[in-house]
């Protein structure tokens, strides 16, 4: 398939930019006299645009099991509200008294963010997860040096963790320090209690944690942490959960961020921008960053008077059309609505734990929360690989759970159904997950050889990774 | 299982890599049983010349096509030489993780640091049960 560079020629135009701003002279000296941008007509960027999206997949095309990172369907509301024309008009640089409705809509998403997580104080302007994650520890941070007590540069960080966690410790200027699991998955209370000093900063702990498991210790670890005059970070990537049923606040977490692309169907991915709203306790809400929108009276306001602020960690207020979306989701629910979602949720993950347990391995026993993680050990004896049954399933018109993560099982295989799913897709996907364990023993060769359905075969992602070729059309030709 | 290769004559630490004590300089690469989890490895960020390490402190970073791992020091010391030869041929770490798989070589070592070390039948029991 051909680039839209290599579709491009030289003089042939797709668009006119609208009279409103401006004519040709009027625009002349604003404009760049050179763009190597292609030049294609109307249907020729339309066709291509339509054929790339034929060839991908998304949660509007099949079943998306993807776990710990909650990719939920987006309910077209979502892009009705956040299309409605003062919603998707703001404009960042207008006054916020001309801006009242949009801020209303923000304050009003922070209020909904402190039922959910128990906490009071509240950003909404992290523009992604991790990006949360690094205000969160910034708050952690500024907590500590304002108290004086610099003595502390470690980070608890168990081994079940998300990547990003080391990495947002380590961009604090901290130093991780790994928490064992126990048997159970959980994490290892003789083993943190070691490591848990004066020198301990706090720790990062995902709830429910990415084996599916809600840490049934969490009272005594945050106590632990306390005890020591550190704080209880929570990575919300899993919130969706234990929605509506706990409340992060009530189990001692200090701070944590919120994944608005997880939780509450904001776009995901490269379909994002995403959202990681912040929450954290009253004692450390003197950190948030500013400016901070607040109701005084029935005005919309943004205070930027917290003079130990950590500063603005994003441009304007975050991303707002994202936040637009994550408010409509949460009213379309309601208070008792959200609360199904985290049910169900967890319901349709353990039907899939039982339908599947024995097929497939089961490293963690138990009920799991919302995502369960299976491995390859009872297709290991046929030569197959957690790799074969995940490009398998793709000949099947799924797409593939998260492979090989958590890294503590081994050939593992996360999957998360999410709540929008029915019994009828959930029991389809099991369905197919049984034949091919059944494929597995009689044609292990095909399964290694797969997928045999897709645009693209089984690619080398080693060559890929050892050899890349980037080629760059517009500047290095 | 399969049996990994798992020669005698030099230390292995809990995080699977292992060390070779020649005098003052040891040698640390990762152990064959590691090189087989880790899969196919694309990239060694190697530690730089002179960084000091902790004994069971991180030292430089393993990339495979499944994970990006941190390879620890099994002894402390100071980096003397690095392994440049794995920035354009990261498949030594598979092909021969005792040999022109090393990653680097510290000097400034404590040899009494091994005593917190496994020898090669300790390592062996200790992966075994590691498989179940």
């Amino acid at each position: 398939m051909q680039t839209i560079f290599e579709k491009s020629v030289k003089g042939r135009v797709g668009c006119q930019l609208p009279s409103s701003l401006g004519s040709d002279s009027e625009l002349s000296g604003l404009t760049r006299g050179q763009l190597d941008a292609p030049e294609v007509s109307e249907v020729d960027i339309v066709r291509h645009y339509t054929a790339l999206s034929k060839r991908a997949f998304g949660v509007d095309d099949g079943f998306y099991p993807l776990g710990s990172c909650t990719m939920k369907y987006n309910p077209k509301i979502n892009e009705d509200m956040s299309a409605y024309a003062p919603i998707a008009n703001f404009h960042p640089w207008q006054e916020a008294e001309d801006s009242q409705g949009s801020l209303e809509i923000l304050y009003e998403l922070q209020e909904y963010m402190r039922v959910v997580t128990g906490l009071p104080g509240i950003s909404l302007q992290p523009a992604a997860g991790s990006h949360g994650e690094l205000t969160g520890v910034m708050l952690m941070k500024a907590f500590h040096e304002k108290r004086k007590d610099s003595k502390r540069t470690k980070i608890l960080i168990p081994d079940s963790a998300h990547g990003t966690n080391p990495a947002t410790a380590n961009m604090c200027g901290y130093e991780c320090v790994q928490v064992p699991s126990d048997a159970s998955g959980c994490v290892d209370l003789v083993k943190m209690r070691e490591l848990c000093d004066q020198e301990t900063v706090g720790m990062m702990l995902t709830i429910p944690n990415t084996l599916g498991i809600f840490d049934r210790n969490i009272l005594e670890i945050s106590k632990i942490l306390h005890g020591q005059g550190a704080l209880l970070y929570m990575d919300g990537a899993n919130l969706n959960a234990i929605l509506g049923m706990v409340k992060p606040g009530d189990m001692g977490v200090d701070v944590m961020h919120i994944n608005t692309h997880k939780t509450f169907s904001t776009p995901h991915g490269g379909g994002g921008p995403g959202g990681g709203v912040v929450a954290c306790t009253d004692e450390l809400s003197q950190f948030l960053p500013v400016p901070r929108i607040e109701k005084s009276g029935d005005a919309y306001t943004l205070n930027f008077d917290y003079p130990h602020s950590v500063g603005r960690v994003r441009a304007f207020y975050g991303n707002f059309g994202i936040m637009a979306r994550a408010y409509t989701y949460i009213l379309r629910h309601g208070k008792e609505g959200t609360r199904r979602i985290g049910e169900f949720a967890v319901l349709n993950a353990n039907y899939i734990r039982a339908r599947l347990q024995g097929t497939y391995n089961l490293p963690h026993q138990g009920n799991c929360m919302h995502e369960v993680v299976f491995n390859d050990e009872n297709q290991a004896q046929y030569h197959v690989s957690t790799m074969d049954i995940a490009k398998r399933l793709l000949d099947y018109g799924m797409h593939a759970p998260t492979i090989y993560f958590p890294l503590i099982v081994h050939g593992a295989m996360m999957i998360e159904p999410t709540e929008t799913e029915s019994k009828q897709t959930i029991d389809e996907f099991c369905d197919i997950m049984i034949k091919i364990s059944e494929e597995a023993k009689t044609d292990p060769e095909m399964l290694q050889q797969s997928p045999h359905r897709t645009v693209v075969r089984r690619v080398d992602a080693v060559k890929a990774a050892r050899n890349p070729v980037i080629v760059c059309n517009t500047c290095c030709t | 299982m399969s049996d990994h290769n798992i020669p005698d004559g030099i230390f292995y630490n809990k995080e699977h890599e292992w060390v070779k004590i020649d005098g003052d300089v040891a040698t640390v690469g990762v152990s064959d049983y590691a090189q087989d989890l880790l899969t196919d490895v694309v990239f060694v960020e190697l530690p730089q010349m002179g960084k000091v390490v902790k004994q069971f402190g991180p030292a430089c970073v393993v990339e495979s096509v499944k994970s990006v791992s941190d390879v620890y020091a099994p002894i402390g010391g100071t980096v003397s030489e690095v392994n440049t030869a794995l920035e354009s041929a990261p498949e030594q770490v598979n092909n021969d993780p005792y040999g022109s798989g090393w990653m680097f070589k510290l000097t400034g070592i404590n040899s009494s640091e091994t005593a917190n070390l496994m020898n090669a039948q300790q390592y062996k029991e200790f992966i075994a049960k590691q498989a179940h």
